[in-house]
């Protein structure tokens, strides 16, 4: 039996959606301990975001 | 206590709802759908008119109203001619001998009968002339470069006239430019350099948002949601990035300086590949965004007319109501994420290190 | 992939970069250079007017402190002042105390001089009184003494003999 790749696609979308959320909730921790460096961390999280996000389109664009 | 029961009761609702809709097989009902898919997938996609609104008459006869824009073809030598030849993809165009006919919205090159010859996966095989039409989108932009020239340049003169201040619409926008400056350009690429780069991003930002906005009017083109529109966005900002760039960006990805030359060796070409990536990941995001974004909300207002009944289109209007809200969020977001990200690129390209210290 | 490079119209992309260049090109031109150099003038004027505002607060100030300074100085040129006149007064005073106190004892020291003088002028004088009064009681005596022949002869022969036992 073949696993059509939507399904593939679909598992990638939640592994990026854990990680993006990682990430969020990550950084709302480190804004919460340290406000001083809001922009930082904000630069840092979107960075990090947008590196995965691409793995979420490229796998989602693949099928 | 009540309120969990009244979300239960809404979950429940929904579920069967969802159930009756799938349960039913009603042709007309399948009629529907795939006629609401349909206009979906046209709303979508480019076209060679500027579609207005749609009517069907008692007869079921679909008419469109709107107003034709020039196709200008480059096929052994410049075809130009007005895309009501087309009639909506119905009839063959004529140009200077040559046949051109509509599939799926794009333009091919036929016989006089207008044969459109398919492959075994459903692709036209017929010749696909070079494309320069001022299509839909095309005036779109135009429209929004019109609109934006005369605003900022109003704005622009203003602050001559009022000795430095800003005058009606630029109370709004000034702020905006101000974050642009403070928040982001300064930020990410630097005191020293960013100046160079203020005006790309400036421009770049609210082309971005003016075109996610007009795509949330009723008239709503999908302009920023096409994939050439990003591109050509994205690959300025590549462009730019690697044309400004300094010797330290160049030996941070052929030689990074600080980790041992295996490593050296492993890393260039993941620094290469990243090089590519990131404006890449920047067009994919801004149309996989905008493109999902119209792809929810039409779902949503089709939804109204496949259900119809009190309940479930109400439902369906106040979640698409919600979904417009939250799209004007992302449309603004969008713009701030890829004036944010080409900046954070320009920083990277024009930064200038101590190794020692930073590695 | 295959969908997206199919969505790809060459045309669009086409307008779109012409469009957005000659857009980002005029924009530079007529709006974000005098956009941002009215907002950096302003900016720079907002940071001039405050800096200004800082040096006169800091001028008024330092003036502040300056007269504060002056008030201080006059007070202890006051002070002082007063101190010397003070100090003077207390030496005039004892200077002249001093002085009074001299001339006082060289006065007594005078008059003791004077007293003594007087007292041995008095005295030579007293002495030479006496001497007198001594001669004539003397002369008295002896005129009454040698007035008999008997008496003479006996005070000579006693004088003769007190002279040759000399």
């Amino acid at each position: 039996m073949e696993i059509p790749a939507i399904v593939g696609a679909g598992l990638v979308v939640i592994g990026v959606g854990l990680g993006i959320g990682k990430i969020g909730g990550s950084a709302m921790e480190a804004i919460a301990r340290q406000p001083e460096s809001y922009g930082k961390i904000q630069t840092a999280m979107l960075i990090a975001a947008a590196l995965i996000e691409g793995i979420g389109f490229a796998a989602l664009f693949a099928v | 206590m009540r309120k969990k029961i009244t979300v239960k009761t809404t979950t429940f609702l929904l579920l069967l709802i969802s159930f009756f809709s799938y349960g039913k097989e009603d042709p007309a009902k399948e009629e529907k759908n795939a006629e609401i898919k349909a206009y979906i997938q046209h709303h979508l996609q480019d076209s060679y008119d500027f579609n207005l609104y749609s009517v069907t008459d008692d007869n079921g006869q679909i008419h469109h109203r709107g107003f034709p824009l020039p196709v200008i073809l480059w096929d052994n030598g410049l075809k130009v001619f007005s895309s009501s030849k087309f009639h909506h993809g119905e009839a063959v165009a004529k140009a200077g001998g040559n046949y051109y006919k509509l599939d799926h919205g794009k333009i091919y090159k036929t016989d006089a009968s207008g044969i459109i010859n398919y492959d075994e996966s459903h692709h036209a095989t017929n010749v696909k002339p070079l494309d320069f039409s001022i299509t839909k989108s095309v005036v779109m932009i135009l429209i929004t470069c019109i609109l934006m020239f005369l605003l900022f340049k109003g704005l622009g003169r203003s602050y001559a006239k009022n000795g430095g201040i800003a005058k009606g619409v630029g109370r709004f926008f000034e702020p905006i430019v101000l974050y642009i400056r403070d928040d982001i350009a300064i930020p990410n690429i630097g005191e020293k350099h960013y100046k160079r780069y203020m005006s790309y991003l400036l421009t770049i930002f609210f082309f971005i948002w003016f075109l996610n906005i007009f795509g949330l009017t009723p008239l709503g083109v999908n302009v920023t949601g096409n994939i050439a529109v990003t591109t050509a966005l994205a690959l300025l900002t590549f462009l730019i990035t690697n044309l400004t760039a300094n010797k330290n960006y160049w030996k941070h990805i052929f030689w990074m300086p600080g980790v041992p030359v295996p490593m050296k060796v492993i890393l260039a070409p993941i620094e290469l590949l990243g090089v590519i990536i990131k404006p890449f990941s920047l067009l994919i995001r801004l149309y996989a965004n905008m493109q999902a974004g119209h792809i929810v909300l039409m779902s949503l207002i089709g939804l109204m007319f496949i259900f119809k009944s009190w309940i479930g289109s109400s439902l369906s209007f106040g979640l698409s109501f919600a979904i417009s809200l939250i799209e004007v969020l992302v449309a603004l977001l969008q713009a701030y994420i890829f004036t944010m990200l080409s900046a954070l690129y320009f920083g990277f390209a024009v930064e200038e290190h101590d190794h020692e210290e930073a590695h | 992939m295959e969908k997206l490079l199919e969505q790809f119209s060459v045309g669009l992309f086409f307008w779109q970069t012409v469009l957005f260049i000659a857009l980002l090109f005029l924009l530079k031109k007529f709006a974000w250079k005098p956009i941002l150099n009215a907002i950096n003038e302003r900016e720079e004027g907002i940071r001039d007017a405050l800096t200004s505002a800082e040096k006169a607060r800091r001028e008024m100030e330092n003036l502040q402190a300056d007269n504060q300074k002056l008030l201080q100085e006059a007070h202890a040129e006051r002070e002082a002042m007063l101190k010397e006149a003070r100090d003077m007064k207390n030496k005039m005073v004892a200077d002249a105390k001093e002085e009074a106190q001299a001339q006082a004892s060289k006065m007594i020291e005078q008059a003791q001089a004077a007293i003594e003088s007087e007292k041995k002028a008095a005295m030579a004088e007293l002495k030479s009184h006496v001497a007198g009064i001594s001669l004539g009681i003397a002369e008295k005596v002896l005129r009454q003494e040698l007035s008999n022949k008997d008496k003479q002869i006996e005070l000579v022969e006693s004088m003769l003999g007190e002279a040759i036992l000399n």
